[in-house]
């Protein structure tokens, strides 16, 4: 299934490094596929230089999302995956953010960023400085609050339903008192946690 | 185009002289358009503002049919998932399935056996059938005709059949599984689609003369809704999106997965990059499709073997070994309660699904769920050019590119 060699990608990531001049903090190759970890700052020359340097012409923005590391000082990672139709490349570029820090909006290089960057807004809190119109793009409107982060509870906040009395739509606190996030793992390999009793091993 | 189009005076200045009222050029106003509206083909809310008839702006407001799908992953084990991919383009189930099963694959290194992989590619183009006949024909029926929606979904009922009859629903299949599929093929199945595949070109031509030639159908598509190669790049289209403006572009050739490398089929271009070109584009996949499951319905018959991999921490033993065996009782509780764990890593895994590529970042961090799972929606990326295709047509021109976009909301809003 992979198609690019390992070289490749290697000579690729030199190339992108020499060329972007400071922008690019490290890179990474894994599973046959090239992580670019970039400067959040620097991130709108970057991606010109991706998409009109000869030797790199990633036409297209694949895609753009955000990640949450809660436990991060920059919490959020802004992944950008690009291709190129001519080298029949894939490349991810990453930024780091937190919730205070604006991202440079790239709409002005790939103009398909405008709603990946609102959706990022809207699922993380991740500011974008620059976009022409960072409104919340799925939740409903007048929602509060950034569901895809890890301390947004899985229920969230508010529940809707109609009301036949008073003949239109209500919003209240959400009713349900626990969600049912069974634990499987198993607590010989992988789980961090401690078990009732652990403190009796050390005794 | 807008800007060439001049006012019609006759009639209104004529009524004005009547009534005296001072003559006004310019009669803006904003419409909304659904998100309850036939041609919104789901839940659209598209907010116009409409100069006379001549659209002037567009926006899309998304998000009505947003079900967390992307949150509700990162609670739930691998295995646990895929259903959620099936309600993501729910006419082309299989498709999504592809993507994230292929995702877990890449992650672990799991070889998929022969038999398995002419499976999937069998039902991947049994879905992109399914999407592009309910796609032509609405698109169709968008501009005004009636029989083609009724003619094919006949069709589509019949594909349905099979799904149902290899997985057990006619729609949300959950049958694409890491290392394989779930379940081998009766021959009998085997037969009938190959059987299916022999009549479906009768069909397409009574879809031809039905449509292609059709004076009305002509008119609303033919330089209609017009994206160049620059435009289809610049705003990250795939699919028959960049093909129908001419752009050699189709993962299952420059990006082979599965065995579309070993199978013979073409990939239609278009010209003009109008809906009418994608439309045309959209008719010629569908018969490719049909020459590569009757490749496929051919070289199963002579491909015996598992349609999973044998590796038991991933996927679950043999119902039958669980009765005798206690290793093989182990590893079905193993997998159905805790689940298989994936290393820690990133990966991209992405296919030609009916509508574009459809995508799957995973992110993992070396346990039984996933970190992070982002669906990268080929629709979600095609609606938000709805503002600059329309800018300058006309009203009824919006239904007509919508209908060429081919959006489902289910992998839109997600």
């Amino acid at each position: 299934m992979s198609i690019v060699t390992t070289e490749r990608l290697a000579l690729l990531a030199e190339q992108i490094t020499a060329k972007a001049g400071g922008a690019v903090t490290g890179s990474t190759i894994a599973f046959g596929e090239l992580n670019i970890e970039a400067r959040a700052d620097q991130i709108v020359p970057l991606l010109t230089l991706l998409k009109d340097d000869a030797d790199f012409q990633f036409q297209q923005l694949i895609e753009l999302c955000g990640v949450d590391y809660p436990e991060r000082p920059l919490r959020f990672d802004v992944v950008y995956l690009l291709l190129s139709l001519t080298k029949n490349l894939r490349l991810r570029v990453k930024v780091q953010t937190d919730e205070d820090t604006a991202v440079p909006s790239v709409t002005g290089v790939y103009p398909n960023a405008d709603w990946c960057e609102r959706e990022t807004f809207d699922m993380y809190g991740v500011f974008f400085s620059g976009h022409p119109d960072l409104r919340r793009i799925l939740t409903d409107y007048g929602f509060h609050g950034h569901p895809l982060r890890k301390d947004f509870p899985m229920t969230g906040y508010v529940e809707v339903r109609y009301d036949d009395s008073l003949k239109r739509v209500v919003y209240e606190p959400v009713k349900i008192t626990e969600y049912r996030a069974f634990d499987f793992l198993s607590p010989w390999e992988g789980a961090q946690y401690a078990l009732p009793g652990d403190e009796k091993a050390k005794v | 185009m807008a800007d060439d189009m001049t006012p019609l005076p006759t009639v209104a200045s004529a009524e004005a002289d009547v009534a005296l009222v001072t003559e006004t050029k310019v009669r803006k106003f904003n419409i909304n358009f659904g998100p309850q509206h036939p041609a919104a083909h789901g839940v659209l809310r598209l907010v116009l503002e409409l100069d006379g008839e001549v659209v002037e702006r567009v926006d899309p407001h998304i998000g009505l049919l947003h079900r967390g799908t992307e949150k509700l992953i990162e609670a739930r084990t691998y295995l646990q998932n895929t259903p959620y991919f099936d309600r993501l383009d729910y006419v082309a189930p299989m498709n999504q399935e592809h993507a994230f099963v292929l995702a877990i694959e890449k992650m672990l290194g799991l070889a998929v056996p022969k038999r398995a992989q002419l499976i999937r590619v069998l039902f991947s183009e049994i879905g992109r059938i399914l999407s592009h006949l309910l796609n032509v024909t609405t698109q169709a029926m968008d501009v005004g005709a009636l029989t083609p929606p009724l003619w094919g979904f006949e069709q589509r009922e019949k594909l349905m059949v099979f799904y149902e009859r290899a997985c057990g629903a006619r729609l949300h299949a959950n049958y694409f599984r890491p290392g394989g599929v779930h379940q081998d093929l009766p021959e009998a199945l085997i037969a009938d689609i190959d059987a299916w595949c022999v009549a479906f070109p009768n069909y397409m031509r009574d879809m031809d003369d039905l449509i292609t030639g059709n004076r009305i159908f002509k008119q609303r598509n033919v330089d209609v809704g017009v994206v160049t190669r620059q435009e289809a790049l610049d705003w990250g289209f795939s699919g028959v999106m960049v093909r129908g403006s001419g752009i050699a572009w189709d993962l299952r050739r420059n990006q082979p997965y599965e065995c579309y490398d070993e199978l013979e089929f073409d990939i239609p271009l278009g010209k003009n990059g109008d809906c009418y070109d994608r439309y045309l584009c959209r008719m010629e996949e569908m018969r490719q499709s049909v020459r590569i499951m009757r490749q496929c319905c051919a070289k199963l018959a002579d491909t015996p073997g598992p349609v999973m991999t044998e590796d038991y921490k991933v996927v679950p033993p043999r119902r039958a070994d669980m009765k005798r065996s206690m290793e093989a009782l182990i590893h079905h509780f193993k997998l159905y309660t805790e689940g298989f764990h994936v290393p820690a890593g990133e990966v991209y895994a992405c296919v030609e699904a009916p509508k574009g590529e459809f995508g799957v970042f995973l992110v993992a961090d070396g346990s039984n769920k996933p970190y992070r799972c982002k669906i990268r929606a080929p629709g979600f990326h095609h609606l938000q050019s709805m503002d600059w295709m329309n800018r300058g047509h006309m009203l009824a021109d919006v239904s007509a590119i919508l209908g060429s976009l081919d959006i489902v909301f289910g992998e839109v809003d997600r």
